[in-house]
């Protein structure tokens, strides 16, 4: 068979295409899209996307219709890190596609897999400031692992072939394509390419065997060894193999933020996450430990504060990661491994001599048990924010997928919510982009729609993509969202306390909307709780409601999340609570 | 210790290459001393030569950064061995019928030519390294330095290294 009479596999209920047909520009992306396996786009239409959206209309692929491109673009990254598979989202030239900016720049600092699609105005009239207008390849250069502008209908199936490639494979990241108007409309016989061929793109995903003996002596001779996990580990999807090993070998287990999902929260050899706002066990474990095994993390500055050079003076760094940049970018490494995680473990498990607990698990566990996050209630029964996490942690005993937003509330789930499941912790956690975990948690459901999706806001952040209410109404998405109303801007509130004086400038939200009234406006049950025997009754309502629901909990405004290192500090001086 | 490096990549010959290594430099915190681009010996590939500043580690990270980016083929340290290196001046000096003589043998020892007399002016072309360009322009600065277009540096290693696809 020659390949112009070939036929694609596709799904069922798509008419079989032959190689060689020709179409449009906008039906060729289309067609890409499906043969890529993608269900879901999450987007937004507009003038220079006219031709993809006239296709849409008789399309088998499912649209989600936001209603703001940051809401399409955050909800395509909750799909991502929920199911592992690429995020998808279109958007119009101009406003359009720069309304995406925030949302890339998310996605690439946590490296979330996205293909973005924008439309661009006619090559006629690009560089001509011509309606809704925007360089926005040139705007992206900086915030994406790769973009494309395409000149040619002909190039189409083979930069989206390549985009999808660039996203899902290394280190993963978002990948943007530009395709100006006159390339949707022009048409061109479709050939979609069965392999990519980037002679300057080759990630190198195995392991060096050299290192890989290295690391096996160190580990074999380290008497206070930890494993520090990010979210590398989740992108390598290598969750079991980490526990397989830390299990063989019972070594401590660091969980960073973005790593928290990568082994059970409740395992006696977790430690919780380290850093900022990080548990005592993790920092004390930083500071006494001979040899550091990093999987997939980065040493950002919420865990070093910017004190490179003093960070686990005492200690060895096996360093992990696919990405060769970030080993030695923050601190040095003594063994660096370039390789994909999975292949890592893989191939050091067999070699490790297995170990049974010591001294050394005995003393973090120890510390575990001295210093746990603890808060305080109060005593006439208003909220506490930590109280509720718990609250509903307790209720899901960690079956959920979890979605925060940016700020205390963030914080606080990372430390009280215990994760045991792959994937199940979503947060912006490079960038902290305020109004990312509502939309983010839409995505989340639609990639996962027999699972409990939980979203977590403050009050602050919720109103930044409230208006996604729409879509989790229409679509009866049964999230469950949380808002820990404190009235104010509790993050920026407590460093304005400790840092500034007092001098609390323009932190206070208590002009709010009323989210009860709001949720019902979108025919979304709302509830509310101020108190603790309220709380408990309200969240028992909810997640016995079928379908959405907001549940508003009011909380003490004065809450600060401890424990804390102040920045520049270092891990030694750790604040455990408010002076009295 | 803060040191110049000369760095040789290959790259992708397509729009917006440029754009994207300078961004980086820029984003990274890098310093650019200079930048040249021309074609490389291999179809599809050009070659930058880029001469920066700075420490081992972020020489080692500016090299580590490069290599991340999708169009970058290679990216090679030529500093760190025997290379040559050299830019293309063109000087327009202030010249008088009765200083142009003067300054023909003062630009000899450096085997620049002059490429243009003009009523009042000469230009005049140097190639060399740096430290050889910028002694000229120093030789020159007293009649009068008009305009000074100066092309940055381009190196290649010597002997049978070679930086190639």
């Amino acid at each position: 068979m020659s390949t112009d009479t070939a036929m694609m596999e596709e799904k069922p209920s798509l008419p079989p295409i032959k190689m060689g047909e020709s179409m449009t520009g906008a039906d060729m992306l289309l067609r890409c899209l499906i043969l890529e396996g993608v269900e879901y786009v999450f987007g937004y239409p507009g003038g220079s996307v006219l031709p993809i959206y006239d296709s849409l209309y008789s399309s088998h692929l499912k649209h989600i219709l936001t209603r703001h491109e940051q809401g399409a673009i955050h909800a395509a990254d909750g799909f991502a890190r929920a199911s592992g598979k690429p995020g998808v989202v279109i958007a119009t030239s101009g406003p359009g596609a720069t309304n995406l900016v925030t949302g890339i720049a998310t996605a690439h600092m946590d490296s979330v897999p996205l293909v973005c699609i924008t439309g661009n105005v006619a090559q006629n009239l690009i560089g001509t400031d011509a309606f809704q207008e925007a360089n926005i390849t040139g705007i992206t250069i900086p915030i994406t692992k790769h973009n494309f502008f395409v000149r040619d209908v002909k190039d189409l199936p083979r930069i989206i072939k390549e985009a999808f490639h660039i996203a899902t494979t290394g280190r993963p990241g978002p990948v943007l394509v530009d395709i100006p108007k006159d390339v949707n409309q022009a048409t061109a016989p479709f050939y979609y390419p069965e392999t990519v061929n980037l002679r300057t793109y080759n990630p190198t995903v195995k392991p060096n065997s050299m290192q890989i003996e290295r690391m096996v002596k160190a580990l074999n001779e380290a008497e206070k060894p930890v494993v520090l996990t990010g979210g590398g580990t989740v992108s390598a999807g290598a969750e079991q193999e980490l526990q397989e090993l830390v299990e063989k070998i019972n070594i401590p287990v660091i969980p960073t933020f973005m790593g928290l999902a990568s082994f059970p929260g409740t395992h006696p050899l977790c430690l919780g996450m380290p850093g900022m706002h990080g548990s005592y066990a993790a920092n004390q474990a930083i500071l006494n430990t001979d040899l550091i095994i990093a999987i997939g993390a980065r040493f950002d500055d919420r865990i070093t504060m910017g004190r490179t050079k003093e960070f686990a003076s005492n200690a060895k760094i096996i360093h992990i990661d696919i990405d060769p940049a970030e080993i030695g970018k923050n601190v040095g490494a003594c063994i660096p491994i370039v390789g994909d995680v999975k292949n890592v473990l893989k191939a050091v498990l067999p070699k490790v001599e297995k170990s049974e607990p010591g001294a050394w698990v005995e003393q973090v566990q120890q510390w575990a048990k001295e210093c746990p996050y603890s808060y305080t209630k109060n005593e006439n029964g208003l909220l506490k924010p930590q109280q509720v996490v718990e609250m509903i942690y307790n209720s899901t005993n960690g079956d959920a997928i979890v979605t925060t937003d940016v700020g205390q509330h963030q914080m606080w789930v990372a430390q009280y919510f215990k994760f045991k499941n792959a994937r199940s912790f979503i947060s912006s956690g490079g960038l902290g982009t305020m109004g990312y975990g509502f939309p983010a948690s839409v995505g989340a459901q639609f990639a996962s729609p027999d699972q409990l999706v939980i979203s977590f806001n403050g009050d602050g952040g919720f109103q930044m993509n409230q208006q996604e209410l729409a879509i989790v109404s229409g679509h009866k998405l049964p999230i469950k969202i949380v808002v820990i109303n404190n009235s104010c801007l509790g993050m920026v509130r407590q460093w304005q306390q400790l840092f500034y004086d007092n001098r609390y400038s323009h932190i206070d939200l208590s002009s709010s909307v009323d989210f009860v009234k709001l949720a019902d406006a979108y025919g979304i049950k709302g509830l509310r709780a101020s108190k603790e025997d309220e709380a408990e009754k309200v969240w028992k309502e909810a997640m016995e409601t079928e379908g959405p629901v907001l549940v508003e909990f009011v909380v003490e405004p004065e809450e600060n999340v401890y424990p804390m290192v102040a920045p520049g500090a270092t891990l030694d001086q750790m604040v455990m609570g408010d002076e009295k | 210790m803060e040191q110049k490096h000369t760095i040789s990549i290959l790259v992708n010959d397509q729009p917006g290459v440029l754009t994207r290594v300078a961004n980086l430099m820029g984003q990274r915190g890098f310093n650019i001393d200079s930048i040249t681009v021309g074609p490389s010996e291999e179809k599809g590939l050009s070659r930058m030569i880029i001469v920066t500043q700075g420490d081992e580690p972020t020489l080692e990270q500016v090299m580590k950064q490069f290599n991340k980016l999708v169009d970058v083929y290679k990216v090679s340290l030529l500093s760190n061995a025997p290379m040559v290196s050299r830019e293309l001046a063109l000087i327009k000096v202030e010249a008088s019928s009765s200083n142009r003589a003067e300054i023909n043998v003062l630009i000899n020892p450096f085997r620049a030519s002059i490429v243009d007399v003009g009523p009042n002016t000469l230009v005049i072309q140097c190639t060399g390294d740096t430290n050889k360009i910028n002694a000229l322009v120093e030789l020159l600065s007293p009649f009068g330095i008009r305009e000074l277009a100066r092309t940055g540096v381009t190196a290649i290693s010597r002997g049978m290294a070679a930086v190639k696809a």
